[in-house]
């Protein structure tokens, strides 16, 4: 359905102010049915099946199927994501199953220091120079076009 | 309207949009702002943390030119872009971005970006300019950084920007901008000394290859519609290169990038004989000289090989994935072992590139039993998108880096449009192609800084009419009202006389530039008689989208995305009308002009929308080299 929610699984983030699916979506396709308490994707032929929300599920609630004009049936695609790394579970439509981990951040979360500890090297609001460099570029000056 | 209460936010910077370049352009800013004592605020229509282009994630950085380690300089990349552009590019632009660029993305890998390095701790090369990355939380990232330096009480998510607004005394003056929160019933409105747009390109302009569910998954995110161009250009912005669309070849209908591919395991791609059509196509691009002969080949160029060998019905076109693969481990030296173990990292990069960007891709392969090193995929050129920073050049006419820049492109700060006090970057600004993730923060970044001096240079507190903020809230919720009055009269809310609901109306746009401006359904191809009836029927959607209904928030941005969708149609058709030759073959054709004319035509395409007149100007501008 491009992503869809396993009604047995989401618990509607009762336990959270807002639900996680709805505050990720990009495209604002994620709603709370309140009354079922059960999260669904409003416009399924809207979605780009970025998996943000499918990452973000703290049930694991949600689930993509390929969209259904061009995908074959039974195959899926399944992350799980840590801090640190990704792990990616491959199902092929004949059975073969893949597996894949790859690193997705080498800082602590929330710890993306905006200047990192590079120098700042001017106060001219004029100078074409930001305010990370020349250091942050590596070199002693910007570089101009030569004549 | 009662039941919408008004939010009014007073700030000193307002950048619009959470995407690469606002992020840039939030970190750059609010260093400054700090000095001086102003107000940085920010706005998107989504939450940050996955908004925009790069939502989902990347496999590559694009644009890095490593100029401290003396691999390229900024010199050849402009060379390069200005090839790819078939010579139509801001030189100084292009130059402003690869100098900084660097420093971007040495400030990415600072913030945790993990980036592929060699034994020697060099970063791993796709290409020439692009370095491989582990990518899937490259958005979260730079969204945090931007956070961590604007604090999040600056920062309003969920807020879709409809409109901007100017000055009371000089309406080309910049003041701020309005929306509506799509979470509750509020109107906001921004009062701003500067104003920077970096809302992001456009699709669904045309109508995509898949039309069903799969209406979402087109190359570009769905979530961007033309805002940049349309806000812009109703304050009576300048744009430029607007007939500059893009159009990517890609793995068919999952749209997996083709780059690591080409680049770096060397694959060829064969038309259905089984022959590469690079060479079967090589006579064929000689008559788009001298741009034919610049190495690499130019994107639009290539593009046309492919859709030649494919309109004349020798597709499908594979990419050989697995001679590719078979090659390298051939050459790969040592005994079986080593062999196996090259092949089975190769599988793991081969997925990771998709899984990274385009996760559909590889639930594609899966669901058609592909495994790349035993089976070639097939490759296709999708429908037509808007995208400044990629290879293609729409969006606004800026002034150029006072100290580079030639003074036909210098009129003010570093980004600013001809409107004062409104600035752009990344996908915004026009003439400029190939910045790509990495040259959007940059732009944002260089924006940033020249907002803020020009505010110290121009700290009056910009004057708006409060008869026009509440004649603007009126229109902004037509749509709900609308509806409302209306949807009793038919038992189905959707088939209604008074009104059209947004989806409707974009299938109604789609069709229009599809047929008539030239679409995949006409292999890219249109002429003036075309254009004109074309514009005769987007004419008719205009006046119509008076009458669009929403039912609730969600489908009241369904509308307005569509609204600013229709303005990019419109400016482009216009420029595909104006520019009198075939310049970007495999991006577009007029088949009344098939040639490329050096002698007329390398020029800027420019045009601007009065608002004082409603009238469009459309104009040429020269095309100055600042590198020999
Ligand atoms: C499919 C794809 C693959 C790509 N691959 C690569 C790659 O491999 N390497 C690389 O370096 N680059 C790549 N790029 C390019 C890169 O993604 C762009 O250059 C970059 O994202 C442009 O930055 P931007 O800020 O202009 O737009 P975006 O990053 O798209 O940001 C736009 C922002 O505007 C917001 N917005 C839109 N409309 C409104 C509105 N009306 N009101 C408020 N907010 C609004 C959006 O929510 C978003 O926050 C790729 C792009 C695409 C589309
Ligand atoms: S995030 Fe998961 S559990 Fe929470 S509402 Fe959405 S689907 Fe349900
Ligand atoms: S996959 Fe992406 S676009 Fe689709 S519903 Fe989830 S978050 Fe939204």
């Amino acid at each position: 359905m491009p992503s869809y929610v396993i009604t047995e699984k989401c618990d509607g983030c009762k336990a959270l102010k807002t639900t996680a699916c709805q505050y990720i979506c990009p495209n604002d396709l994620m709603v709370l049915d309140k009354e079922k308490m059960k999260a669904y994707n409003r416009e399924p032929e809207m979605c780009w099946e970025c998996y943000s929300c499918v990452k973000m599920c703290p049930q694991q609630a949600i689930d993509v199927r390929g969209y259904a004009d061009f995908v074959p049936l039974g195959a899926s695609v399944t992350p799980m994501r840590g801090s640190n790394d990704i792990m990616w579970t491959v199902k092929f439509r004949n059975g073969t199953i893949k597996r894949f981990k790859f690193p997705i951040r080498t800082t602590a979360v929330g710890e993306a220091k905006p200047y990192a500890d590079y120098k700042s090297s001017t106060e001219d609001l004029k100078s074409p120079l930001l305010a990370t460099e020349p250091d942050s570029l590596g070199l002693a000056q910007l570089s101009v076009p030569k004549k | 309207m009662d039941n919408f209460e008004t939010v009014e936010v007073t700030t000193d910077f307002l950048i619009v949009g959470g995407g690469m370049a606002a992020s840039g352009a939030a970190v750059e800013a609010s260093y400054w702002a700090k000095k001086h004592g102003l107000k940085v605020t920010l706005v998107d229509k989504a939450a940050m943390e996955r908004s925009g282009a790069v939502a989902m994630g990347l496999s590559a950085i694009n644009t890095y030119i490593g100029i401290k380690d003396g691999a390229n300089t900024p010199e050849d990349f402009v060379k390069y872009v200005r090839n790819d552009q078939m010579g139509t590019v801001r030189e100084d632009l292009v130059y402003d971005i690869a100098r900084h660029v660097d420093s971007t993305v040495h400030l990415f890998e600072k913030w945790g970006l993990p980036i592929w390095k060699d034994e020697k701790g060099n970063y791993v090369h796709e290409g020439r300019w692009q370095i491989m990355i582990n990518g899937e939380s490259y958005k979260v990232i730079v969204a945090e950084a931007a956070k961590n330096a604007l604090g999040m009480d600056n920062i309003y998510e969920r807020v879709f920007i409809v409109n901007l607004l100017v000055d009371e005394k000089n309406p080309n003056k910049i003041a701020g901008a309005v929306g509506f929160s799509v979470r509750d019933n509020k109107f906001y409105v921004f009062k701003a000394k500067a104003v920077m747009v970096a809302a992001g390109g456009a699709v669904h302009i045309f109508r995509p290859r898949s039309t069903g569910e799969g209406l979402g998954r087109a190359w570009y995110p769905p979530w961007n519609s033309g805002s940049s161009y349309a806000t812009m250009l109703q304050v009576g912005a300048e744009m430029t290169q607007m007939e500059s669309r893009f159009i990517p070849t890609r793995f068919k209908d999952g749209y997996g990038p083709v780059g690591a591919w080409f680049l770096l395991f060397k694959s060829r791609a064969t038309n259905a004989f089984g022959e590469d059509y690079l060479q079967t196509q090589a006579e064929e691009i000689k008559k788009w000289e001298p741009y034919a002969s610049a190495k690499p080949v130019p994107t639009p160029l290539r593009n046309h090989q492919m859709i030649k060998e494919l309109s004349e019905g020798r597709g499908p076109v594979y990419m050989r994935t697995e001679e590719a693969i078979k090659k390298i481990t051939d050459t790969t030296p040592g005994t079986d072992k080593d062999k196996k173990k090259r092949l089975k990292e190769l599988e793991a990069e081969a997925w990771e590139d998709f899984l990274d960007m385009t996760i559909t891709q590889a639930g594609l392969w899966a669901s058609q039993n592909i495994a790349p090193e035993e089976k070639p995929s097939e490759i296709m050129a999708s429908e037509p998108y808007f995208i400044g920073s990629h290879a293609s050049c729409a969006g606004a006419w800026v002034s150029g880096p006072a100290d580079i820049a030639p003074k036909e492109y210098t009129w003010g700060y570093n980004r600013m449009s001809t409107v004062e006090g409104l600035f752009t970057a990344g996908d915004g600004v026009g003439g400029n192609a190939h910045k790509f993730s990495s040259g959007s923060c940059t732009e944002g970044r260089i924006a940033g800084k020249a907002a803020i001096a020009y505010i110290k240079d121009h700290p009056e507190t910009p004057v708006v009419d409060q008869k026009k903020i509440d004649a603007l809230k009126e229109k902004v919720y037509q749509p709900l009202k609308t509806f409302e009055q209306f949807k009793g009269l038919s038992s189905d809310p959707n088939v209604n006389p008074n009104y059209i609901r947004p989806k409707m109306f974009l299938f109604r746009l789609n069709k229009i530039m599809d047929e008539y401006v030239g679409g995949t359904s006409m292999w890219y191809t249109t002429n003036k008689p075309m254009l004109e009836r074309g514009l005769e029927l987007l004419t008719m959607l205009k006046e119509d989208s008076e009458k669009l209904g929403a039912e609730n928030l969600h489908e009241l941005m369904r509308a307005w995305e569509n609204y600013h969708r229709l303005w990019t149609a419109e400016v482009h058709l216009r420029h595909v009308m104006f520019r009198e030759e075939t310049r970007y073959p495999g991006y577009l054709y007029r088949s009344d002009f098939p040639k490329i004319d050096e002698v007329n035509w390398k020029v800027f395409v420019n045009s601007r929308w009065d608002p004082q007149t409603g009238n469009w100007q459309m104009s040429k501008k020269p095309v100055v080299k600042i590198v020999q």
